[in-house]
C-alpha cells in the first residue's frame, strides 16, 4: 500500500543567518516530522525568533534552506512562495491581530486571499474556526475588546483558518496567566490531535515544554546553533551539557512544592 | 599594637543625624557601635572622619540599637572594610544582622565607582555627515517602492475586483474630514496675504483692480494646490506613515506576509489612491478659498466690489490654469501617499522607530511636493502651459 504521509514536514538544512554582518545561528539542520510538537528553546538572545523569522520568510538567511514537504522555500519563486504560505500558519508573541478588523474579518482575510469560497462559505468558516478555539459568537468584537488569551485564540483562530499542515507558535503564553496558558496548552494539543497539524513552538515557558513537547531542540547563544535535541525528559535527565541541565531543570534554590497536586487535578491534557 | 584613641560618642557635625556612630578601644580591637537609623537621604557619619588618624590590628563593627538602615549604612561598612584592607587590617562584621552581612557579601567584588559619563554630544558636523547617509538611503528606498506600487495598480487593473475599495473610501473620507478645517484657514488667509502684499505695490500705481489677477493666478497655479498638498502631508501622510509603523511594530505586516498577502496591495494602494483621488479636490476647494480670500481684502481695504473682483478674475485665470493646477495636485497627493506609506512601512520596530517615522513622512512629502512642482514648472514652461 502506497503511503502518502511525508517523512518530514520541514526540513532545515545548513541555515545560516542573522542581521547585517552579525551571524546569529550558523549551520543548523534539523526535521519536523508529521504530527509532531517541536519546542524550539534557549536562553535570550541565542536566535530563537531569528530561526523563526527564517522558517516563515521573514527574514533571508545567509544561506542553506528551509523547504516544505520537499519544496525549497528559500528558493522559490514568487508563484511557489504563495503556494508553501499557504500550508503554514504563525501565532506572534503579540498576536498580530489586525487592530482594525473585527474577528471575523480577521478570520475571513486569509480565506478571501486564497479561496473563492462564497461568503456565507466563509461565514460559516469564521463560525466554526472561532468556536474551535473556544470565541463562539465573538465574530464583531475588534481585537482591543478581547483580553490577552482571547487574542491569543482569535490569532490562532485566524493562523488555522486556511487549515494549514503546520502551525509555527512564537511564545505562545507570554503574558497569559497560568490558567490560561494551560488553556493555551490544551488548545494546542486538541488542534495537533484532531487536525494532525505539525507545530514548532518557540518557548521559554518548562511548564509548557514539559507539557506537550514531543522533542525539543535547545539552541545556544556562543554555538551559535543546536547543542541538543530530544525528548524533554530525556535530556532533562541525561543530558551531560550543563546549559541543557541548567534549562530543563529546576533551580536547587527554587525547588518546586513538594506537596501533591489536589485529588482530581491533573496535567492529563488530552482529557 | 596601638589601642584606638577614644574618639567623642557622637559625630559632633551629625547631632541632627538620627545616625548613631561610637568608636572606642575593646581590648587589642576598636569597636565601632553603629545604631539609629542610617538613611540616604540624612546626613551619615563618615569613615574616615571616626577612624581615619587610628591605627589597631582590627576593627569590630557592632550594632548597638541599630534601628532602620538602608545602602548608606551599606555604603559605611563597606568604607571600613576598604579603608581596613588599605591599612592591613582585620575588619569583623558578623555580629551585625545576617541581611545586612548577606548584603556585604553580595556587593563584595563591586569594583570602583567610575563618574556618571553622559551620551558624548556628537559634533554638528558629524550629525550633518550621518543626517545625508540617511537621506541618500531613504531616498535610494523610494525607487523600488515606486516599483511595487506600479506593479500592484498594474494588478488593480486587471482584476479591479480584488481591489480594497472600502479601505480607499475609508481613507479618502478621513483624508477629506481631517483635511478640510486647516486646508480653509490656510488657504483663506494665503488669498488674503496675497492680496495685501499685491495691494501694496499696485496703489501705487492705480492698478488695484489688478490684485483680483495676481492672487487668481498665484492661488489657481501654484498656492492652492501647494497648501492643500502641504497640508495633507502634515495630516494625512503623517497618519499613513504612524497606522502604518504601529502595524508593523504590533507585526500586523509580518502577518500579512507570512499568509502570502502582498502587503504594498493591501495597506499601500488603497492609502495611495485615496491621497491622489481627494487631493485635487482638496485643491479645487483650496482655489475658491483663496481667491474668496482675495476678494475679501479687495472688497474691505481697496474698495474693489465683490462682482468687478469676480469679474477680473473669471477673465484672466483660464481654464488651462485651473487644470494645470489640478493635474500637479494629482501628482502631489501621490507623492504624500507614497512618502506616508512607504516610511510607515520602512519603520523601526519602537516606539520612537513609529515617532521617526511619522516626521519623516511630512518632510519626504513636502520634499517630493516641492521636486514635483519644480518639474511640472518646467514642463509647463516648454509646453507654454
Amino acid at each position: 500500500m502506497k503511503n502518502d504521509t511525508p517523512a518530514t514536514v520541514i526540513e532545515v538544512k545548513n541555515l545560516s543567518c542573522g542581521y547585517g554582518e552579525t551571524v546569529v545561528l550558523q549551520d543548523v539542520s534539523f526535521a519536523v516530522h508529521p504530527r509532531e510538537l517541536l519546542f524550539v528553546i534557549g536562553g535570550s538572545g541565542c536566535g530563537k525568533s531569528t530561526l523563526l523569522g527564517c522558517m516563515i520568510g521573514l527574514l533571508k538567511p545567509f544561506q542553506g534552506d528551509v523547504a516544505y514537504f520537499g519544496k525549497s522555500f528559500t528558493a522559490a519563486d514568487a508563484v511557489q512562495r504563495r503556494d508553501i504560505l499557504k500550508t503554514f500558519g504563525v501565532l506572534y508573541q503579540n498576536n498580530a491581530l489586525w487592530s482594525s478588523m473585527t474577528l471575523a474579518e480577521n478570520v475571513s482575510l486569509p480565506l478571501e486571499e486564497h479561496t473563492s469560497l462564497t461568503r456565507e462559505d466563509r461565514q460559516e468558516i469564521i463560525a466554526l474556526k472561532l468556536t474551535q478555539v473556544g470565541l463562539s459568537g465573538s465574530e464583531e468584537l475588534y481585537p482591543a475588546e478581547l483580553s490577552g488569551g482571547m487574542q491569543k485564540r482569535a490569532a490562532l483562530a485566524r493562523a488555522l483558518a486556511l487549515d494549514p499542515a503546520i502551525v509555527f507558535f512564537d511564545e505562545p503564553s507570554t503574558g497569559l496567566d497560568p490558567i490560561t496558558s494551560r488553556q493555551m496548552d490544551r488548545l494546542i494539543l486538541q488542534v495537533r490531535d484532531t487536525l494532525g497539524t505539525s507545530m514548532v513552538i518557540v518557548s521559554h515557558q518548562l511548564s509548557s515544554i514539559f507539557r506537550l513537547a514531543d522533542r525539543v531542540i535547545v539552541l545556544d547563544r556562543q554555538s551559535k546553533g543546536i547543542i541538543a535535541e530530544g525528548a524533554p525528559a530525556e535530556l532533562a535527565a541525561t543530558s551531560t551539557d550543563p546549559r541543557v541541565r541548567d534549562f530543563l531543570n529546576e533551580d536547587e534554590d527554587f525547588p518546586k512544592p513538594t506537596n501533591p497536586p489536589p485529588a482530581g487535578r491533573s496535567y492529563d491534557l488530552s482529557k | 599594637m596601638t589601642a584606638c584613641r577614644q574618639l567623642p560618642a557622637v559625630n559632633t557635625e551629625l547631632k541632627a543625624a538620627t545616625a548613631r556612630l561610637e568608636a572606642g578601644p575593646a581590648g587589642s580591637e576598636c569597636l565601632v557601635k553603629v545604631g539609629g537609623d542610617w538613611r540616604l537621604s540624612e546626613p551619615v557619619p563618615s569613615w574616615i572622619g571616626v577612624l581615619g588618624k587610628r591605627t589597631g590590628a582590627s576593627v569590630r563593627v557592632v550594632p548597638d540599637e541599630l534601628g532602620k538602615w538602608d545602602t548608606s549604612l551599606v555604603l559605611f561598612l563597606l568604607h571600613g572594610r576598604a579603608w581596613c584592607a588599605q591599612s592591613k587590617k582585620d575588619f569583623h562584621a558578623d555580629a551585625l544582622p545576617e541581611n545586612l552581612q548577606s548584603l556585604l557579601r553580595q556587593v563584595a567584588g563591586m569594583g570602583a565607582p567610575k563618574p556618571i559619563a553622559k551620551a558624548p554630544v556628537k559634533p554638528s558636523w558629524a550629525l550633518v555627515g550621518t543626517m545625508a547617509k540617511k537621506m541618500v538611503s531613504h531616498a535610494l528606498e523610494i525607487v523600488p517602492f515606486v516599483g511595487e506600487c506600479t506593479l500592484g495598480f498594474i494588478g488593480v487593473v486587471k482584476k479591479p475586483c480584488r481591489f480594497r475599495w472600502m479601505d480607499c473610501l475609508v481613507e479618502m473620507q478621513q483624508c477629506w474630514v481631517s483635511s478640510l478645517p486647516i486646508v480653509s484657514l490656510v488657504s483663506f488667509l494665503v488669498g488674503v496675504i496675497l492680496a495685501f502684499q499685491a495691494a501694496i505695490q499696485l496703489r501705487q500705481f492705480g492698478a488695484a483692480v489688478f490684485v483680483a489677477d495676481l492672487v487668481g493666478l498665484a492661488v489657481v497655479r501654484e498656492m492652492g494646490p501647494m497648501m492643500a498638498a502641504v497640508v495633507v502631508a502634515g495630516g494625512t501622510g503623517a497618519g499613513f506613515a504612524a497606522q502604518l509603523g504601529n502595524m508593523k511594530v504590533d507585526q500586523e505586516i509580518d502577518a500579512l506576509e507570512t499568509l502570502g498577502i502582498s502587503s504594498v496591495d493591501f495597506l499601500a494602494l488603497p492609502r495611495l489612491l485615496a491621497a491622489a483621488v481627494m487631493m485635487p479636490i482638496l485643491a479645487l476647494y483650496a482655489n475658491v478659498l483663496g481667491i474668496l480670500g482675495g476678494m475679501f481684502v479687495s472688497a474691505t481695504m481697496l474698495d474693489i466690489p465683490a462682482t468687478a473682483y469676480w469679474i477680473e478674475t473669471q477673465n484672466r485665470v483660464g481654464f488651462s490654469d485651473v487644470t494645470s493646477g489640478l493635474i500637479k495636485s494629482l501628482f502631489f497627493g501621490l507623492a504624500v501617499g507614497l512618502a506616508g506609506c512607504l516610511r510607515g512601512m520602512k519603520c523601526d520596530r519602537s516606539a520612537a522607530g513609529v515617532g521617526a517615522a511619522t516626521s519623516s513622512a511630512v518632510v519626504t512629502g513636502i520634499t517630493l511636493i516641492v521636486l514635483a512642482d519644480a518639474l511640472f514648472a518646467m514642463i509647463f514652461n516648454v509646453l507654454g502651459i
